[in-house]
């Protein structure tokens, strides 16, 4: 057994009882690594030279240090900035950005928890993906079945988890790109409440929704990670100065009484019916368990998706201005002028969808057009948030599932930009209205694929959705369940 | 009818400082052209004086104290410059 199969309270227990060591925690993931990584692919950079060095030095405190993540090993998304190592967001335009200045907050937190960060995972270039396919190093694969994609845009994070090279990851979320891989990868993954966590250090896509959250195997560890990262920062002033409550407390394994509403949108006829299925056998636990449901209605959900791509593209186009050939980056040879020095060393830096959406955010904010697209789409934006806030007035949670369908094969998507898109349609709603949103495990295809269950709350009540999703968990196996991937764990 | 034309996608790339090539600006005259018909889905609602949302949250504009302190050195925020020269980044010729 994979010393990652054991919980991260469980892993510092034994390092606290000197039964392992950080040393031994961070060969097995470089070890997992060498295994499996050819395949799974949710790598960019490691950080193998600094990690053991820092694993012994934690291992000289063991037993007398009770940091919150003391000892434990963790992937980061590639686009929280870690300060001297390198930090691409999957673009080629910053393939040479070795020496980032700081750490992101959350790596600060990180850092200050003593947690050892094992390497940057692989993501959609600047997070504009759902399969990783738009990474612009290696693609990551579906360690449930490598002819599959991980999800995006934090597919490597979801997938090194589910693969066992890390016991847990940070990724983030714009319209989806946590719990989608989550759903995929058959793993946890929440995108917390808008202004919960930091933002400072994340390479900014949207900033009205581009949330930090975590990505682990179990309810129990996300919980106890969000902990670790949530609350008030100076450094970024959209995050919100509200108390961070113990999550873990929240675990009380106790439904009984609870109001979930299920959109009625959210299981139409677009939802695969493997998905609608195990998600019908999900509300079905739930009443076993003492909650109770009631069918709703998110009515403007149809137009979450048009929305969605106009603001986020919108915010995108601003945003990767940044990405001039000045200061740090890409800048192409021989350019003559500075205008042909931006032109170029963007053209060459960015792959095809990044510039897809530059180029329609950048159309929509242009002259002319800002009020039929962009002040429209914030208007709709509005009556989506709208219908969250009149549901959660009489409802607890919302419970439908996480994806329409399980993953899907690589490659098969990749040509059309709208079917893509269609991936997240479940999950942009949530960005939207910034409330907080979690995937968990609730069953498999028939071609052994995870199905993921998506919980969503009202604003800053992250415990509510900790505590649906732990009860359902405990109640269940999937979670416990492994890919069967090469290697010792095979 | 198509909703954008060559034209103004050659004119929204010169706005996004991108350059682009004939055969891309074709390839996206077609896909913005799309993306932006499937939006216009949005004109089957009514939101005559509904106010936009441009945060969930209602936040207010945090100002600090206008102070010096001390952030980053020079000589590190040259670290990663495609090209610097005394102690400055380095680019070609603004005016033409």
């Amino acid at each position: 057994m994979s010393l990652f199969e054991h919980s991260l309270r469980e892993l510092q227990e034994k390092l606290h009882n000197k039964e392992i060591s950080v040393s031994d925690l961070v060969e097995e993931s470089y070890k997992r690594i060498n295994e499996v990584d050819g395949e799974v692919q949710a790598f960019i950079t490691l950080n193998e030279e600094a990690a053991k060095a820092k694993a012994k030095e934690l291992d000289e405190q063991r037993g007398n240090d009770d940091a919150k993540l003391f000892g434990l090993p963790i992937g980061v998304k590639d686009n929280i900035v870690t300060k001297g190592l390198r930090t691409t967001a999957g673009s080629q335009f910053l393939r040479n950005f070795e020496d980032p200045l700081y750490d992101a907050t959350v790596v600060q937190k990180l850092n200050e928890a003593k947690s050892v960060t094992i390497g940057k995972l692989n993501m959609d270039e600047f997070a504009m993906g759902s399969s990783n396919e738009n990474s612009s190093y290696a693609a990551a694969r579906n360690p449930w079945n490598t002819d599959y994609v991980p999800g995006g845009s934090s597919g490597g994070s979801a997938a090194a988890v589910a693969a066992g090279e890390v016991p847990y990851s940070l990724g983030s979320d714009t319209g989806g790109s946590i719990r989608q891989p989550a759903a995929y990868c058959g793993v946890v993954g929440l995108k917390p409440t808008y202004g919960r966590v930091s933002r400072f250090g994340l390479i900014a896509f949207a900033s009205s929704l581009d949330q930090i959250g975590p990505i682990t195997n179990t309810v129990e560890d996300n919980a106890f990670l969000l902990e670790t990262i949530a609350g008030y920062d100076k450094m970024d002033s959209t995050s919100a100065n509200v108390d961070v409550p113990s999550y873990t407390e929240a675990l009380t394994n106790d439904v009984k009484g609870l109001k979930i509403g299920v959109p009625k949108e959210y299981l139409s006829e677009g939802v695969n019916p493997e998905v609608r299925e195990a998600v019908q056998n999900a509300l079905k636990k739930y009443e076993e368990l003492g909650a109770t449901w009631e069918e709703v209605s998110l009515p403007h959900s149809k137009y979450a998706l048009s929305t969605y791509y106009l603001l986020s593209s919108s915010e995108a186009s601003a945003n990767l201005a940044r990405f001039d050939g000045v200061r740090y980056g890409k800048r192409a040879d021989d350019v003559e002028s500075m205008l042909e020095m931006f032109m170029r060393s963007r053209a060459e830096g960015f792959g095809d969808e990044v510039k897809r959406r530059i180029m329609l955010g950048t159309f929509a904010l242009s002259s002319g057009y800002y009020d039929a697209y962009y002040k429209k789409a914030q208007q709709v934006r509005t009556l989506i948030k709208n219908d969250f806030e009149k549901v959660f007035e009489d409802y607890d949670v919302i419970v439908g599932p996480t994806t329409p369908t399980p993953a899907f094969k690589v490659g098969d998507k990749v040509d059309d930009p709208m079917t893509m898109y269609a991936n997240d349609i479940l999950t942009i709603p949530v960005n939207l209205a910034g409330v907080p949103g979690i995937s968990i495990p609730c069953g498999f295809s028939e071609d052994g694929l995870p199905i993921g269950l998506q919980i969503i709350g009202n604003h800053f009540d992250e415990s509510t959705v900790y505590r649906a999703a732990h009860a359902y968990e405990q109640a269940t196996e999937f979670h416990k369940q492994r890919p069967s991937l090469g290697g010792a764990n095979a | 009818m198509s909703r954008i034309s060559k034209e103004e996608v050659k004119h929204v790339a010169n706005l996004a400082r991108l350059a682009i090539s004939e055969e891309e600006a074709e390839t996206f005259t077609k896909q913005l052209d799309d993306i932006i018909t499937y939006a216009e889905q949005l004109n089957e609602l009514d939101t005559e004086g509904v106010e936009p949302t441009t945060h969930v949250l209602d936040l207010k504009n945090v100002m600090r104290k206008d102070e010096p302190k001390k952030w980053i050195e020079q000589e590190d925020a040259l670290n990663n410059a495609p090209d610097h020269q005394d102690g400055q980044f380095k680019v070609p010729s603004v005016l033409e």
